[in-house]
C-alpha cells in the first residue's frame, strides 16, 4: 500500500520541479516524464505485489481534521480502475513530450506537465480513498487540475468557453457528492465508505443517496443527458489531454457508481433499470451524435458517451441482477461493464493520440479537410485502424470481448424461468447491436474521410509520421488492443475478483463458462485467414498496372468531389433528425445556370442548445437580483463564511440544545 | 457425426449455386431462358485468371477489404446449422460473434471503397452503412425471440429447436420472426427491394457500386464472399422453415435442401415481382422488420413455462 501511495505521491508531484527556472524548458520535461514514469512504475508494482499476495492492503489514521480520516485501501475493484490509471499517465507524459513542446507553446508547457501529474496522483487518490471526505478532497483535486489541462490555450474564445462549462459542471457534480456524502453520514453514522448493512436506514434516504450519486457521477461520466460539459472539454483540450479525459478521467464517474452501488444496501430493482435505461440511450444517441460531427476531437468526445452508455448498459444490468438475486446476471454484467472501461479506455486513448498526431500534420480538426494521410502518415494510419476496429467491437480486438461478456449476461435473462425476471433487459440487445453498427459506420466514415482518398486540401499533402515519442504510446496500446483481444481469458481472473468484490452474493465462477478459448481460437484464425487471403491477394496485384479510379464516365474528377465526413453521414443524421435536429442551410438554386451557392450543415447539441443553455440564461437573469452580495473583495466573502457558520451554529444547538 | 463433417464443404462448394437457382427464377418470370445455374461458378472462376488494375489512389487497405471479407464471412460460416445438421463449430453465445464478424466484413469492404477516392463508392459506401445499422436491429431482435424460443444459446442448438422449445404455441412468434429474418437476408444480400444486383446505374446501387474498382481475383473474392453470405442467411431462414417441417431429423440434408431451394425461390420472386424502394424508405421496411421481431418477442416473452 506504502508502495502505491509513494508512487502516486511522486505521479503527482512529477510536474512539479518544472514550474522553477533551474529546472524550466526541456529538462523539466524530462523531469516530469521520468516522474510520471517513475511512479508508474511503483504503482504498478505495488499492485502487482498485492494481487499476487492475494489480499487487499489498507491503511488508516486520523489526521486532525475535524471530520473523516485518511483512510485507504486496495480492493479489487479500485485494482480495476487504479491499473490503467497508472499506466495511462506516463504515456500520456511521453506523447506530450513530443506533441506539445516547449518550442511550440512556450507559454503553457510546464504547467501542462504540472496538472498533467497532479491529475494523475488525484485520480489514484480517488480510487483508493475509503473515506467519504479524502474521497472529496482528491475529487476536487482532480476536477480542479482537469480544468487548467482543458484551459491550457486560453487565449482561444472556444477553449475559455468549453473550461467555463466544464467547471460548472464539475461543481454540480460535486454538490451532488457532497449532499449524498452527508446524507451518507446521517444514515449510517459515519463517512467511512465500508458496506452498509442490509437493514440500517429508511429506504427513501438510501434511494435520494443512489440518485444524487448517479447525478454527481453520471455528471462526470458524461452519461446522457449528463454529458454537455464532455464535448467541448474534450474537443478544445490538448490530444493527449483529452486522451488521458476520456481514457481514465471520466471513468472515475463510472467507479464512483460502481463504489457506490456495493456499498448501498439492497437496492431496488428499479435502480439498475434506470441505469440500463440511461446506458441504453447514451449508447444510441451518443454515437448518432458522433456521426453528425466533422470535428475529429468531437466525434471521438461522443464516441466517449457512446461507451460510457455501454458501460452503463453492463453496469445496470448487474444490479438488476443483485436485485433479483441472479448471480450469472450480475458477474456477466459487472464484468462487462468493468473490462469495457479498460477496453475503452485503451482504444479511446489510442484514437485521442492518433487524431492529435494527425491534428498536428494537418493543421485543422475538421475532417473534410483532410484525406489521403494513409500514404503519407502510414504509421498513424496503421495504428488509427486497430484503435477503429476495436472501438466498434468488433474481433478479433479488445472491444468485442467486453460487449460480449454483456451481450451473454443480457442473453442469461431470457433463460431464466424465474417467475419475477421476465426477460425486460433483453429489450437492450437490439440497440446494444444497433449502437455497434452505427459505430462501425462512425469509424469507417472516420478512417475513409481522414485517411484514405486524395487530399481535400493542401495544408494535408506534405503531412507526415510523428516523431517516435508519439508514435511508441500508441504501439504500446495497440497492443494492449491485440492483446485482450486475443488472449481474453488472461484478464478473467481478476474481473471474477472484482466481481466477488461488488457483490458477495455474486457468481463469478460463471465467468470461467465464458467462451474465452473459442473467441482466442476463432480470433487467432480470423487473423491468420486474413494474412493468408491478403498475402495473396497482394501476390496477384503485385504486377498490376495501376490507372485513375473508375470516375463513373465523369472526365475531371477533382479531390473536392470526394464523399466527405457530412455527406457520408448524411443518410444517418437524417434517420436520426428526430433527436438531432441537424441545421442545413441549403443554396438556391433556379434557372438553367444557378450561381454559385453554399451548402452548410451543422448538428449542435441538442441537450446543451435547448436544455442547458436557456436554464443558464434564466437562472443568470434571476441571480442577478444577488448581485449586490457580490463585492469582489475577498475579506466580505470570508465575512460571509463566518457568519453563515455562526448561523449554523446556532441551527445546530438549537436542535440538539 | 459425418453430416457435420460434410458442413463446411457443402458451404464452400454449394454456396455459388444457389445464386444460380435465384437468377433462373428471376429469368422464369422473366420468360427467358436464363443463364445456366452454374454460372455463378464460371464467374468466379474467370475472374480468377483474370489481371488486376489498381487505381493509383488506393492503399493496402483496398486489398485487406476483400480479404477481411471473404474470410470473415467463411469463419462466420462455420457457426451457421443446416436446418438440424449441426454446424462444425459452436459455442455459447456463438451467433453474437456471427454478426459481429460480417460486421467486420462490413468494416474493411467499406474502408476498401472510400479508399478509391470516388464519389460514387463513397455513395454505396454510406449507404451500405447506414443500412446496415437498421438490419442489425432487426437481426438481434429475432436472435433474443430465437434464444427464447429454444432456450439455447447456440446457433446450432437455436435454429434447429426454435419450432420445439420450451415456449408453448411458438408457431406464430416463429412465423414472425422468419419473416423478420427474410427481410434481413434481402438487405445483407443486396437483394430487392434494397438494391439491385443487375442495375446498370452507379447512382442507384449499393453494393454493386462499392466494389467497381476491384478487378481480377479482388473481384471474384468479393463475388464468392456475397455467395457465400447469401448461403448464410438463406440457411437461417430456411433453418426455421426446416424445424417446423415433420421430416427434417430424419432427413435432415433432404429437409435443408429442400427448404434452401424454397428460401432462393421467395428471393426470386420477390426480386421477379417486386418493385425497388426508394432509399430513403429502405429503412422504414427495415424497421418495419424490427417490429415484426419485437412483436414476437412481446409473445413469447411472458409465456413462462
Amino acid at each position: 500500500m506504502l508502495l502505491i501511495l509513494t508512487g502516486i505521491a511522486v505521479m503527482a508531484l512529477s510536474g512539479l520541479p518544472g514550474l522553477f527556472p533551474a529546472v524550466a524548458g526541456e529538462r523539466g520535461k524530462h523531469v516530469s516524464t521520468a516522474g510520471t514514469l517513475m511512479g508508474g512504475a511503483l504503482g504498478v508494482s505495488g499492485l502487482a505485489a498485492s494481487m499476487i499476495a492475494g489480499n487487499s492492503p489498507e491503511m488508516s489514521w486520523a489526521w486532525g481534521l475535524p471530520i473523516g480520516r485518511f483512510s485507504v485501501a486496495l480492493d479489487s475493484l479500485s485494482a480495476v480502475f487504479l491499473l490503467p490509471t497508472l499506466v495511462a499517465a506516463p504515456l500520456a507524459s511521453i506523447y506530450g513530450q513530443g506533441y506539445w513542446t516547449e518550442s511550440e507553446h512556450p507559454g503553457n508547457a510546464a504547467r501542462l506537465r504540472f496538472f498533467l501529474g497532479l491529475m494523475a496522483g488525484a485520480l489514484g487518490m480517488v480510487v483508493v480513498a475509503r473515506d467519504a471526505v479524502l474521497f472529496l478532497i482528491s475529487w476536487e483535486v482532480m476536477a480542479v487540475a482537469a480544468f487548467f489541462l482543458i484551459t491550457a490555450e486560453d487565449e482561444k474564445q472556444s477553449v475559455r468557453e468549453s473550461g467555463w462549462l466544464y467547471l460548472a459542471a464539475t461543481h454540480l457534480a460535486s454538490l451532488a457528492l457532497f449532499a449524498a456524502f452527508a446524507l451518507w453520514h446521517s444514515a449510517t453514522g459515519s463517512f467511512a465508505l465500508e458496506p452498509a448493512g442490509s437493514s440500517a436506514g429508511p429506504s427513501g434516504l438510501w434511494t435520494a443517496i443512489f440518485l444524487l450519486s448517479l447525478l454527481g457521477f453520471g455528471l462526470k461520466a458524461g452519461l446522457m443527458p449528463f454529458h454537455v460539459w464532455l464535448p467541448g472539454a474534450h474537443a478544445n483540450a490538448p490530444s493527449h489531454v483529452s486522451a488521458l479525459m476520456s481514457g481514465v478521467l471520466i471513468k472515475m464517474g463510472v467507479y464512483g457508481l460502481v463504489r457506490m452501488t456495493a456499498i448501498l444496501p439492497m437496492p431496488p430493482v428499479h435502480w439498475g433499470s434506470l441505469l440500463l435505461l440511461l446506458g441504453t440511450v447514451s449508447a444510441v444517441l451518443g454515437v448518432a451524435y458522433a456521426i453528425a460531427q466533422h470535428d475529429l476531437k468531437r466525434l471521438l468526445a461522443y464516441h466517449s458517451v457512446e461507451n460510457i452508455g455501454i458501460i452503463f448498459m453492463g453496469l445496470g444490468l448487474a444490479l438488476v441482477g443483485r436485485s433479483l438475486e441472479r448471480g450469472d446476471w450480475i458477474a456477466f454484467g459487472l464484468a462487462g461493464a468493468l473490462l469495457h472501461v479498460w477496453n475503452h479506455g485503451i482504444f479511446k486513448f489510442l484514437l485521442f493520440l492518433g487524431a492529435g498526431a494527425v491534428i498536428h500534420a494537418a493543421g485543422t480538426r475538421e475532417m473534410d479537410l483532410m484525406g489521403g494521410l494513409a500514404k503519407r502518415m502510414p504509421r498513424t494510419a496503421a495504428l488509427f485502424l486497430v484503435g477503429a476496429v476495436a472501438i466498434c467491437g468488433l474481433p478479433p480486438l479488445n472491444g468485442f470481448v467486453s460487449e460480449f461478456l454483456i451481450y451473454l449476461g443480457l442473453f442469461q435473462v431470457l433463460q431464466s424461468s424465474h417467475a419475477v425476471s421476465w426477460g425486460w433487459p433483453a429489450f437492450a440487445v437490439p440497440f446494444l447491436a444497433m449502437t455497434g453498427a452505427l459505430a462501425v459506420a462512425c469509424f469507417v466514415k472516420v478512417y475513409g474521410v481522414v485517411f484514405l482518398g486524395e487530399p481535400r486540401s493542401e495544408a494535408g499533402r506534405d503531412a507526415h509520421d510523428p516523431p517516435a515519442p508519439m508514435i511508441a504510446p500508441m504501439v504500446v496500446l495497440a497492443g494492449g488492443c491485440f492483446f485482450i483481444g486475443l488472449v481474453p481469458w488472461a484478464v478473467m481472473p481478476l474481473l471474477g475478483d472484482a466481481v466477488s468484490a461488488w457483490a458477495p452474493g455474486a457468481d463469478p465462477q460463471i465467468l470461467s463458462m465464458a467462451p474465452m478459448g473459442w473467441i482466442s481460437a476463432a480470433g487467432g484464425s480470423l487473423l491468420g485467414g486474413a494474412a493468408v487471403a491478403f498475402v495473396w491477394l497482394r501476390r496477384r496485384a503485385a504486377a498490376a498496372p495501376r490507372a485513375g479510379t473508375w470516375d463513373c464516365g465523369c472526365p475531371a474528377p477533382s479531390p473536392r468531389m470526394q464523399y466527405t465526413a457530412s455527406s457520408f453521414g448524411q443518410f444517418l443524421v437524417s434517420q436520426f433528425a428526430w433527436a438531432l435536429r441537424p441545421r442545413v442551410h441549403k443554396p438556391e438554386l433556379a434557372g438553367l445556370f444557378p450561381a454559385a451557392g453554399r451548402f452548410e450543415s451543422r448538428v449542435d447539441d441538442v441537450m446543451l442548445k435547448k436544455g442547458v443553455a436557456p436554464a443558464w440564461r434564466w437562472s443568470l437573469r434571476a441571480m442577478g437580483r444577488l448581485r449586490f452580495l457580490q463585492q469582489g473583495r475577498i475579506q466580505v466573502y470570508v465575512l460571509y463564511v463566518a457568519a453563515f457558520a455562526v448561523v449554523l451554529l446556532a441551527v445546530s444547538m438549537g436542535i440538539h440544545p | 457425426m459425418m453430416a457435420e463433417l460434410l458442413h463446411p464443404f457443402v458451404f464452400l462448394l454449394a454456396s455459388p449455386l444457389l445464386l444460380g437457382v435465384v437468377v433462373k427464377v428471376k429469368a422464369f418470370f422473366a420468360g427467358r431462358r436464363g443463364a445456366p445455374l452454374l454460372q455463378p461458378y464460371f464467374d468466379i472462376w474467370r475472374l480468377l485468371r483474370k489481371e488486376m488494375v489498381l487505381s493509383r489512389t488506393t492503399t493496402w487497405v483496398f486489398l485487406a477489404g476483400p480479404a477481411t471479407g471473404l474470410v470473415s464471412v467463411i469463419l462466420a460460416g462455420l457457426f451457421v446449422p443446416m436446418g438440424q445438421v449441426r454446424a462444425p463449430l459452436g459455442f455459447t453465445g456463438d451467433f453474437i460473434l456471427f454478426a459481429y464478424l460480417l460486421a467486420l466484413g462490413r468494416f474493411f469492404t467499406v474502408s476498401a471503397a472510400l479508399d478509391t477516392g470516388s464519389a460514387f463508392e463513397g455513395m454505396g459506401a454510406a449507404r451500405e452503412v447506414t443500412f446496415a445499422c437498421f438490419t442489425e436491429l432487426t437481426l438481434f431482435f429475432s436472435l433474443i425471440v430465437l434464444a427464447r424460443l429454444s432456450g439455447a444459446l447456440s446457433l446450432s442448438r437455436m435454429i434447429p429447436a426454435a419450432g420445439s422449445g420450451p415456449v408453448p404455441a411458438a408457431g406464430a412468434a416463429l412465423l414472425l420472426v422468419a419473416a423478420a429474418l427474410f427481410i434481413v437476408l434481402l438487405a445483407e444480400t443486396c437483394r430487392i427491394p434494397f438494391d439491385d444486383p443487375n442495375t446498370h446505374l452507379e447512382l442507384t446501387m449499393i453494393h454493386e457500386v462499392m466494389v467497381l474498382d476491384h478487378s481480377g481475383p479482388a473481384l471474384a473474392a468479393v463475388s464468392y464472399g456475397a455467395a457465400l453470405k447469401f448461403y448464410l442467411f438463406a440457411s437461417l431462414v430456411a433453418g426455421l422453415f426446416a424445424s417446423a417441417l415433420p421430416l427434417s431429423s430424419a432427413w435432415p440434408w433432404g429437409a435443408h435442401v429442400f427448404a434452401l431451394v424454397l428460401v432462393a425461390v421467395m428471393v426470386g420472386v420477390v426480386e421477379s415481382a417486386v418493385g425497388r424502394l426508394r432509399l430513403v424508405h429502405a429503412p422504414r421496411l427495415l424497421i418495419a422488420g424490427g417490429l415484426l421481431a419485437a412483436f414476437a418477442f412481446v409473445l413469447v416473452v411472458k409465456d413462462v413455462p
